[in-house]
């Protein structure tokens, strides 16, 4: 019998219209554990690098993690793979919400399709029963309605859902995979979903998921709840409201908008309205979302409550969470929070993630206003500024006139159109357009997460270490008195000596290694959250969460029977991020790339970002151009990928970048 | 007559408004009555089950109650503040007109024991673990006429009998007794 994992895989075959349930090795568990470390593994074993991401022998893989469908709190993310249309390289994007529990109860633990339908379906996995339906009335619908139709006529108001909108159908590069309240948003997976022909999955189970050690296991389960009730009771006090409590961003919550509208971009990143907030946008505001608001809600088995149903008169009912309510209002200069309610629901029955579309859209307007793109490009755009976004949304999905261009994205886009417009996509990273953030002095920490981070999005990155110092000792002192979280002592010192100016501040401070450290605790949470299936919004993504480094291994022991400690953990850890590295280099990914946008900070410092890269880079056991040694490699059971990448001549290569110092 | 006693009303108060729709009722309560205590974890076995239309903002945890071998000659639909509820939304009954509170492989009826293998004095789990407080369990002590409590096996075996008939139940029980029988 298999403990937390189900044991088998769901293998489809679009082309043959072929289905069959395949058992899984439980090494790979033991080497990977599960979600993003068995997709890697299965990404790396099964296409070349040389392959095209719409490219049919490409998996697009649906996964749980490892504890999804345990009564493990908040283990309910579904990790969705493959390569991304738009940088190129791994894409992997997560969702939480009720699909990757279901789908552990229908029996499997993950879903993995090959080839393409000829002719648009969905997937209808009912416990043992699975079936490749027809979904041409489906064609055009949106990714909230084709859940409903789909309830609707399989009878089945417990099915789980996840679709694909406009967007995804026409391959958009930043089409999302909705489902429920949830969504996996970046890096244009719902496109590779549209390219293989499957509008939706839907999944019913109702099948047990074994645990090893019960007694031990509900003891910590009952642990983890007792301090997420804690922590609700007790914000982290001396830091942003945002930054206080569990969960995502509390953004359906709270109404007070102060800090992100004055302190995030608005239009194409690049504008900052220091007093945008004032008495009557908050009156107007507060009104605005507590109408539309009807009832905050949960993914499976989570108190928290980060996500909403919306509810705008006249328009149909959706579900929203985070931050996409501000994203299109501040891209578009709309100060009616009313219209970010409005656009959002119609962006998310298209199935477009919230970050980078209206980034696109404000970036395209930039280039009009610039003279780049022509009146000619935008005929029959209505002049205000909320007409404006509706229209060319509208046009980017479906790839009408220049939204097919601007449908890849700021970076193709640019390069597609010339004429300069190369500077005007200046917030990516990896081709990927990032948050709207611009700040002043560099700090190291992010400077690597940005740099670095194979997710190439911040907030799967960043967490556990505070954003900024403390201003007093009394609230350094504070912070760390009860923080359980930290993996070592020394971290605890850091916060105690990080000030706001002097020498011990940024960008020197935290110094090089302690940056490397930092940055290394909160990959590794997100890693392990990832493979493991739970929100990081219980865990590394919050400051203070309820599950950590100590005690997963405790967690993870007892549902499946392994016997890890903190030390196995971290290896697994290291093995996963190697591996996905890996799949990276192999795909192109060198240190020339690892590079936040020019005017993210607005002081910069080479010499010391040098330092940093070098030094992440050997606390790694990578190479100076970021990739990972045959040593390093062989180290974590992974010398078939040293010997793949030897072949290859990928360490032969000259460094992709010269170094100043050399 | 019955004798009157005295006895422990035990009531868990729903407050739909305050429910995130998280489900953790489900698993907890599935997990508390499997065998082994919590060796296993599958919301369709639970005793407590969580009408939810997100989109129409249905939220409703229905405790399972009794076995019922034939359904009611109609159906009620409940509209409250202009929202339309289920037919049947909020009935605890196990019922053949559907699929709630049965097992999902045998089909045998589920019921809500109000977690009796808890240690006294402890909260019933779905109770516990809603942080919501959509679940508030309260007790109070009443006079009532004492009645004979059936026990589960009567419950399920009663339900087979209105499943397959009386001597088909019958014959397949003498059957087992007969195969599995202790060696002499
Ligand atoms: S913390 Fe929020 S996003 Fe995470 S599982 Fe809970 S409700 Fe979902
Ligand atoms: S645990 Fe509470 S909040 Fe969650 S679904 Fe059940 S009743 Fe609702
Ligand atoms: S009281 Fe106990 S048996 Fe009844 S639904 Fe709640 S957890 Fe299940």
């Amino acid at each position: 019998m298999r403990y937390g994992d189900t044991g088998y895989n769901l293998e489809i075959d679009l082309t043959r219209g072929n289905v069959e349930r395949v058992e899984t090795d439980p090494k790979l568990t033991e080497l990977h554990l599960g979600g993003l470390g068995t997709n890697a593994k299965l990404l790396w074993d099964r296409v070349p690098p040389e392959t095209d991401p719409f490219a049919p022998e490409i998996p697009l893989m649906f996964s749980s993690g490892l504890l999804c469908g345990t009564p493990a709190p908040g283990a309910n993310r579904t990790i969705i793979t493959a390569y991304s249309p738009q940088t190129l390289l791994m894409g992997y994007s997560m969702m939480g919400g009720f699909w990757a529990p279901e789908l552990k109860h229908a029996g499997y633990d993950k879903v993995i399709f090959r080839g393409k339908s000829p002719d648009l379906v969905y997937i209808w996995i009912n416990n043992d029963k699975v079936e490749i339906r027809d979904a041409s009335h489906l064609r055009g619908k949106g990714a909230v309605e084709t859940a409903e139709i789909i309830k609707e006529e399989l009878k089945e108001p417990n099915a789980q859902v996840a679709a694909i909108g406009l967007a995804g159908e026409n391959r958009v590069y930043t089409a999302s995979i909705e489902q429920g309240r949830s969504s996996a948003s970046r890096l244009g997976l719902g496109a590779v979903m549209g390219d293989k022909g499957i509008k939706a999955i839907a999944v019913r189970g109702t099948k047990d998921i074994y645990i090893a050690k019960p007694a031990e296991f509900i003891e910590l389960c009952n642990e983890v709840l007792k301090y997420i009730q804690y922590r609700n009771e007790n914000p982290v006090p001396n830091v942003m409201t945002i930054l206080q409590g569990l969960g995502s961003p509390q953004e359906m919550l709270h109404v007070d908008e102060k800090w992100h509208t004055e302190n995030f971009m608005w239009g194409n990143s690049r504008v900052r309205r220091k007093d945008f907030w004032n008495k009557q946008i908050e009156d107007r505001w507060r009104e605005v979302q507590l109408d539309v608001r009807k009832r905050l809600i949960s993914c499976y088995n989570c108190p928290m409550k980060c996500g909403a149903i919306i509810s705008v008169p006249g328009l149909s009912t959706y579900m929203m969470k985070c931050f996409s309510k501000l994203t299109y209002t501040m891209a578009a200069f709309v100060d009616d929070l009313d219209f970010g309610f409005k656009i959002a629901q119609r962006a998310t029955e298209y199935g477009v993630d919230g970050f980078s579309t209206p980034q696109i859209m404000a970036f395209a307007f930039e280039l009009w206003e610039a003279g780049i793109l022509t009146d000619a490009d935008f005929e029959g755009c209505p002049s205000d500024s909320e007409g404006k976004f509706y229209w060319l949304l509208d046009r980017i999905v479906r790839r009408e006139g220049i939204g097919d261009i601007l449908a890849d994205g700021t970076y193709w886009a640019a390069k597609k159109i010339g004429k300069g417009a190369e500077d005007f996509a200046h917030n990516n990273i990896k081709k990927h357009e990032q948050l709207p953030l611009k700040l002043g002095m560099l700090n190291p920490v992010y400077f690597l997460m940005y740099a670095t981070g194979e997710k190439i999005n911040i907030t799967q990155i960043e967490g556990q270490f505070p954003q900024s110092p403390f201003a007093t000792m009394e609230e350094r002192q504070e912070f760390i008195s009860d923080w359980i979280q930290a993996p070592d002592e020394k971290f605890k010192q850091i916060v105690l000596d990080w000030e706001f100016r002097g020498e011990r501040s940024n960008p020197y401070f935290p110094t090089v290694d302690m940056s490397v450290d930092i940055v290394d605790w909160q990959e590794k949470m997100h890693y392990i959250d990832d493979a493991l299936g739970v929100c990081a919004g219980l865990s590394s993504f919050p400051l203070k969460p309820p599950y950590h480094i100590h005690n997963y291994p405790k967690i993870i022991s007892a549902t499946t029977g392994m016997d890890l400690d903190e030390a196995g953990l971290t290896q697994i850890y290291n093995r996963n991020r190697n591996l996905i590295r890996a799949i990276n280099v192999r795909r192109g990914l060198r240190r020339i790339d690892e590079n936040p946008p020019e005017d993210h900070w607005k002081r910069r410092f080479p010499e010391l970002e040098e330092k940093l890269l070098d030094a992440y880079y050997k606390f790694k056991g990578w190479n100076n151009d970021g990739i990972p040694t045959k040593e390093t490699l062989q180290a974590l059971d992974l010398g078939y990928i040293a010997e793949d990448l030897e072949k290859r001549g990928i360490y032969d290569e000259e460094p992709s970048v010269k170094k100043a110092s050399a | 007559m019955a004798e009157k006693k005295k006895k422990i009303i035990k009531t868990i108060k729903v407050d739909l408004d305050k429910c995130n729709g998280c489900r953790a009722c489900e698993v907890i309560c599935s997990a508390f009555h499997a065998e082994p205590k919590y060796s296993s974890n599958n919301p369709a076995r639970s005793r407590i089950r969580m009408i939810r239309h997100p989109l129409r903002d249905i939220y409703v945890p229905v405790y399972a109650g009794e076995y019922t071998s034939a359904e009611c000659m109609g159906r009620d639909k409940y509209i409250i503040d202009g929202k339309e509820y289920d037919e049947c939304g909020f009935c605890r009954a196990s019922c053949p007109s559907r699929d709630a509170f049965k097992e999902p492989d045998s089909g045998l009826p589920l019921k809500c024991d109000m977690c009796e293998d808890l240690p006294e004095g402890e909260k019933p789990l779905c109770v516990q673990w809603c942080l919501n407080d959509a679940l508030i369990y309260e007790e109070r002590e009443e006079e009532v006429e004492e009645d004979v409590k059936v026990e589960d096996v009567e419950i399920g075996l009663a339900s087979l009998i209105d499943k397959y008939g009386r001597d088909k139940v019958i014959d397949i029980m003498a059957r087992m007794a007969e195969k599995t029988k202790p060696a002499a």
